[in-house]
């Protein structure tokens, strides 16, 4: 299928690369780019030049949803397929997409024109429903958007000459506090970082309190200070914008407004770590932000902020690349983010050892998230007394929430740690709450009880994501759609993740059919305790978090689907027999069951 | 004489090789023959069952008879066992799930190769077939499952003396490994 021009396109592409295995995946994009997928030719050409086996290269290829072994359609769309995304109506909108442009969902039209399907959260919760045409970001979907997509992709319009406003991504900051109210000054912190030394920069960050803002909260002064202190021949930071934790968008818009903060934090963390190289590994999802990040990058090393001698001090050279995801949730797990830059599956790795100390090609690494990063920025410009003015003891500063859902002002808010729920609730005008999902998927599902709980480590943790369901929600709803998420999400590597994740979604669907009983709710809780036990990793330990919170905190809403008998078969028994039926004409009483449990 | 435990088995869409396991366990079922009696089973050729302790189903679930059997199985026994991957996971006969029932059925009595007059079967003596192949525990309530395929001689005498001596049920790793 690969003719000669694409041919040449390829042989530049490989020209333009060391043959370093590590390019694989950046390599692979490159070529679904170019020919909407990965021709055997390519492949074949991948094993020759960068040393690697076939078998390899597809199991990269079939890892990560982005890549593809058949040819995408001309205009490939896919459409955010997060609860929100749902709640705004994105289901119905697929359908009408699909009749329009006569493309099933999941397919590929026959004449290559047009491919539809869903994806996980896209990142716009904000703004949506959202969809991605080619990797470009499309967001506030309605039918009157979709007729115009219709008509351009009918009439071949090429992408960029589609009109702007359909791609618009607005920022949407609702609430401000100290770190976006404050100014920020380009260079000042790795100034301050180059004057006191490393060992003043990392007592400055641990006084300060930061904490990882991926979620899981770890001192960024102690893991600065774990590979500052491992010795080997190269240290690496990295920094982790694959925002894919469903209903998280405030790395996108600090990517977007604030991506210079965002280097200088990676910048003083390489004065500290003694890095030369730093990796900001970026959602596919947001590969529309390239351009400008790119841009900035650039204008950084013109300002000598980046590159060889940063800021006058000799040996003090670094520079940062980007490198993109292709729609694996699991590449924001630390180790799985080093697999794949390194080229491979995003399998996480056993730990420890940690990145800290094993890394990037095994050596000490950094990885942080995007919030991270720049706060440090911030810390090092304005001290640790300024960071330390709001929050609480255990949780200093402050946390960007993601909110979308039912309230009426969805966006970013920037909110102290030690903010109660139901004041966040108040400042989004969110009414007749019914729950609220914080954390994501593998968050928590917080019943309004609980509304007085906080923002906090010690409390209620989270990456940002903060997603509100009023009560006119089927709640139940919301819950299938994450455990479904995680089943499509696992990477497959360690069985009770894997197994386990396909499980619930069956056992949940029987309650969803109505055709579970009070045993089947038992076995989901087992199932979902099972799964916390065993999983490799963080995407198994937490994927039943939906079912069992929702059991435990919304009992009613399962209940209230169950069948009285002691137990029921999982489907229709007597409709499962149709199609025989229609195939072989009968109609004798034979040729029927009797529905209903033993 | 105490009164023997009452045990039923049947095979549904299986192989019948759980039950050719159950048989070799040789001469270990005299011993065991001491404790049970049997009711409805391929081995007794009984074919209605009455009120058993304990049924073990070998095979998924493919058709109309099998789902009466399932559930009468399910009436009729306190406990009841899935018997090998078929009966758990649906196993080898459930590999047709990834074709429509028409596309089964017109390959193997409409389109295939070598067939004289060909015709779907639609004799009312003939089970009606599921669209898919469902493991037992998608139809009736299971107490114990039994992987293996089939789970060895040893593996079934283990769970039938430990069973039967109300013992929790224990396996010897050697019995639950399959590579």
């Amino acid at each position: 299928m690969v003719e000669d021009k694409p041919k040449q396109i390829l042989q530049n592409m490989l020209n333009d690369r060391e043959s370093d295995p590590t390019h694989l995946l950046q390599t692979l994009i490159e070529v679904q780019q170019a020919f909407r997928y990965i021709p055997h030719d390519a492949i074949d050409r991948l094993a020759e030049s960068l040393g690697l086996g076939r078998a390899f290269i597809l199991g990269v290829i079939e890892f990560y949803s982005f890549l593809h072994l058949e040819p995408r359609g001309e205009y490939d769309i896919l459409l955010s397929d997060n609860a929100t995304d749902q709640m705004q109506g994105s289901r119905l909108l697929a359908e009408l997409l699909a009749r329009q442009l006569d493309v099933g969902i999941g397919g590929t039209r026959g004449d290559y024109r047009v491919s539809l399907g869903y994806t996980s959260c896209t990142g716009m919760g904000d703004q949506g429903p959202a969809a991605l045409v080619n990797g470009r970001a499309v967001t506030r979907l309605t039918s009157e958007r979709i007729d115009r997509m219709v008509s351009l992709i009918e009439q071949a319009i090429p992408l960029d000459q589609w009109p702007a406003e359909l791609f618009a991504v607005t920022a949407g900051v609702v609430r401000r506090d100290i770190i976006l109210n404050s100014d920020y000054s380009a260079g000042a912190a790795i100034r301050r970082g180059l004057e006191h030394g490393p060992e003043a920069l990392l007592d400055l960050l641990e006084q300060s309190g930061l904490r990882g803002c991926g979620g899981a909260g770890f001192s960024t002064g102690k893991k600065w200070r774990f590979c500052a202190g491992a010795e080997a021949a190269e240290h690496y930071v990295v920094c982790n914008a694959d925002e894919g934790e469903p209903g998280t968008f405030k790395d996108r818009y600090l990517l977007q407004a604030h991506a210079d903060r965002l280097f200088e934090g990676m910048t003083l963390c390489a004065a500290v770590i003694g890095a030369r190289r730093g990796f900001l590994y970026l959602r596919g999802e947001y590969r529309y932000l390239l351009e400008t990040l790119h841009k900035t990058l650039q204008q950084r090393r013109e300002r000598n902020l980046l590159g060889h001698s940063i800021l006058g001090r000799a040996g003090f050279d670094f520079d940062i690349e980007i490198h993109l995801g292709a729609g694996a949730y699991i590449c924001g797990e630390e180790s799985a983010l080093i697999e794949s830059l390194e080229g491979k599956r995003g399998i996480p790795r056993n730990r420890p050892p940690f990145p800290v100390i094993q890394g990037y090609r095994g050596m000490p690494t950094v990885v942080n998230n995007v919030e991270t990063l720049a706060n440090a920025a911030m810390i090092a410009q304005h001290g640790p007394a300024w960071f330390r003015s709001v929050g609480t003891a255990q949780s200093p500063g402050t946390k960007l929430l993601s909110i979308s859902g039912d309230c009426e002002r969805p966006g970013i808010y920037e909110f102290p740690f030690g903010t109660p729920i139901g004041e966040i609730l108040a400042a989004c005008q969110a009414h007749h709450t019914q729950a609220v999902q914080i954390g994501g998927a593998a968050g928590r599902l917080i019943p309004p009880t609980e509304f007085g709980r906080t923002l906090a480590f010690e409390d209620l943790a989270t990456g940002g994501s903060f997603m509100v369901f009023n009560q006119g929600r089927e709640l139940l709803k919301a819950i299938d759609n994450f455990t479904r998420f995680f089943s499509h999400e696992s990477c497959g590597f360690c069985t009770p993740c894997r197994v386990g994740t396909a499980m619930l979604v069956r056992q949940l669907g029987k309650v969803m059919v109505g055709h579970a009983t009070t045993k089947d709710l038992d076995e989901l809780a087992t199932l979902g305790t099972l799964m916390r036990q065993t999983s490799h990793c963080g995407l198994g330990l937490t994927a039943a978090n939906p079912v069992l919170d929702g059991l435990e905190k919304f009992p009613g809403i399962f209940q209230a689907r169950l069948c009285s008998t002691s137990f029921e078969p999982s489907f229709d028994l007597d409709a499962s027999l149709q199609e025989a039926r229609a195939l072989t004409g009968r109609t004798d009483p034979g040729a029927h069951l009797e529905g209903g449990g033993v | 004489m105490v009164n023997k435990v009452r045990i039923a088995t049947a095979s549904l869409a299986g192989c019948f090789g759980c039950h050719m396991s159950l048989l070799d366990i040789d001469e270990r079922l005299i011993e065991l023959v001491a404790q049970i009696e049997f009711d409805r089973t391929p081995l007794t050729d009984i074919k209605q069952i009455g009120s058993c302790d304990v049924g073990l189903i070998e095979g998924g679930v493919c058709n109309a008879e099998n789902v009466e059997v399932l559930k009468a199985f399910r009436r009729h026994c306190n406990i009841l066992v899935a018997v090998g991957a078929c009966a758990i996971n649906g196993g080898v006969p459930a590999m047709r799930n990834q074709y429509s029932l028409a596309e089964c059925l017109e390959e193997a009595y409409l389109s295939g190769s070598g067939i004289d007059n060909p015709q779907i079967p639609s004799d009312p003596e003939l089970p009606l077939l599921l669209n898919q192949v469902h493991p037992v525990h998608d139809v009736v309530w299971i107490d114990y499952f039994l992987p293996g395929c089939p789970p060895s001689a040893d593996t079934l005498f283990t769970f039938l003396g430990e069973l039967l001596s109300g013992q929790p049920i224990q396996f010897a790793y050697r019995q639950i490994r399959y590579d």
